[in-house]
């Protein structure tokens, strides 16, 4: 048992490290602040090998020669900015993680607001046409006796209740 | 959208566009990969239509397509360049000898630095560049006999009027 239980223990310490990072150690910059600001910029640039990770958890050699490229320009004196703009200039909009918002990613950005918002009026639209026709339905089976047969059914009721036999003597 | 979605069927999306479309090719400068050829220089790019052509001796899908190049260089009468992508020299001097060498000049990257300034991110990938020294087509991947059919040649018959 206490082997498990040391093991599970190493486990769950060791997953409270980064354990997607793929930054090698002769990669990393000796400036800590600028090495800083590499990892970034890396975590916002898309690995265009593996389309779904960053530069900077990505084991591609596309992704390695990136980051290199990321600490290059930092130390040549490239702000993020600029770095950004370097890359894009070459891989267009889509090596960027989170897409620019302009005038070619507006449906991109908005358009899930646009359509919760058609959503929502028709579901409003839908509830208050569904609340008329109960209203009618209610109306409805309100005068679906007649003024003399409603009478009736309250006296048959009646009747019951105080268990009178009612004109066929039945009780 | 059930019109646009429709439309990208059969598209590949993992496929970035060149973002060089239309612009003049990168400022580049690549040493030759051989002693008896050039290297490959935007300079070098002028007086007619060029190809050139990114490729590695370890990647599978350029030799694929190697035939198709060598086709292309001698059936379309134009300068097709080669782009040596994160390779040896030993390496890519030996895919060369087994499998034809057409190229007019042959760049080595062996850094990709140069295939970075290109947008490139993958073998094999082919340019296409005007007169006019822009590039006017990029193809990832590799070439297939329907795109050199329906695409390249077309093209290149275009850019030489």
């Amino acid at each position: 048992m206490k082997p498990v239980f040391f093991a599970l223990v190493g486990v769950f310490l060791f997953s409270m490290f980064d354990p997607s990072v793929a930054v090698q150690p002769d990669e990393k910059l000796e400036d800590p602040a600028m090495e800083a600001r590499a990892r970034e910029i890396s975590k916002d640039l898309r690995c265009l090998v593996c389309q779904n990770q960053s530069i900077d958890d990505s084991d591609a050699e596309l992704a390695r020669d990136l980051r290199l490229l990321v600490r290059e320009r930092l130390v040549e004196g490239d702000s993020n900015d600029q770095v950004f703009d370097f890359v894009v200039a070459r891989y267009g909009d889509y090596v960027l993680l989170k897409p620019p918002i302009k005038s070619s990613t507006y449906v991109l950005w908005f358009a899930p607001f646009v359509l919760l918002l058609i959503a929502g009026t028709a579901i409003i639209f839908w509830l208050r046409a569904k609340a008329r026709e109960h209203a009618t339905a209610l109306a409805t089976q309100a005068t679906g006796l007649s003024a003399e047969e409603e009478a009736q059914l309250s006296a048959l009721l009646k009747d019951e209740k105080n268990g009178s036999p009612d004109k066929a003597g039945n009780e | 959208m059930v019109g646009y979605f429709g439309s990208q069927l059969g598209e590949d999306p993992s496929l970035l566009p060149s973002t060089f479309i239309d612009k003049p090719f990168p400022e580049i400068a690549a040493s030759p990969l051989k002693q008896d050829k050039p290297g490959l220089a935007t300079s070098d790019l002028v007086g007619g239509v060029h190809v050139v052509n990114v490729w590695a001796s370890w990647c599978i899908p350029c030799r694929a397509e190697h035939p198709l190049i060598n086709r292309l260089a001698a059936d379309a009468n134009i300068p097709v360049h080669g782009l040596n992508y994160k390779d040896t020299r030993e390496a890519a001097i030996a895919w060369l000898d087994e499998l034809g060498d057409p190229y007019a000049r042959i760049g080595f990257d062996d850094t990709g630095r140069v295939g970075i300034d290109l947008g490139v991110y993958g073998v094999p990938e082919t340019y296409i560049i005007g007169p006019d020294g822009h590039i006017r087509f990029k193809r990832v991947g590799p070439i297939t006999p329907q795109i050199m059919q329906e695409d390249i040649m077309p093209l290149i018959k275009e850019l030489q009027q």
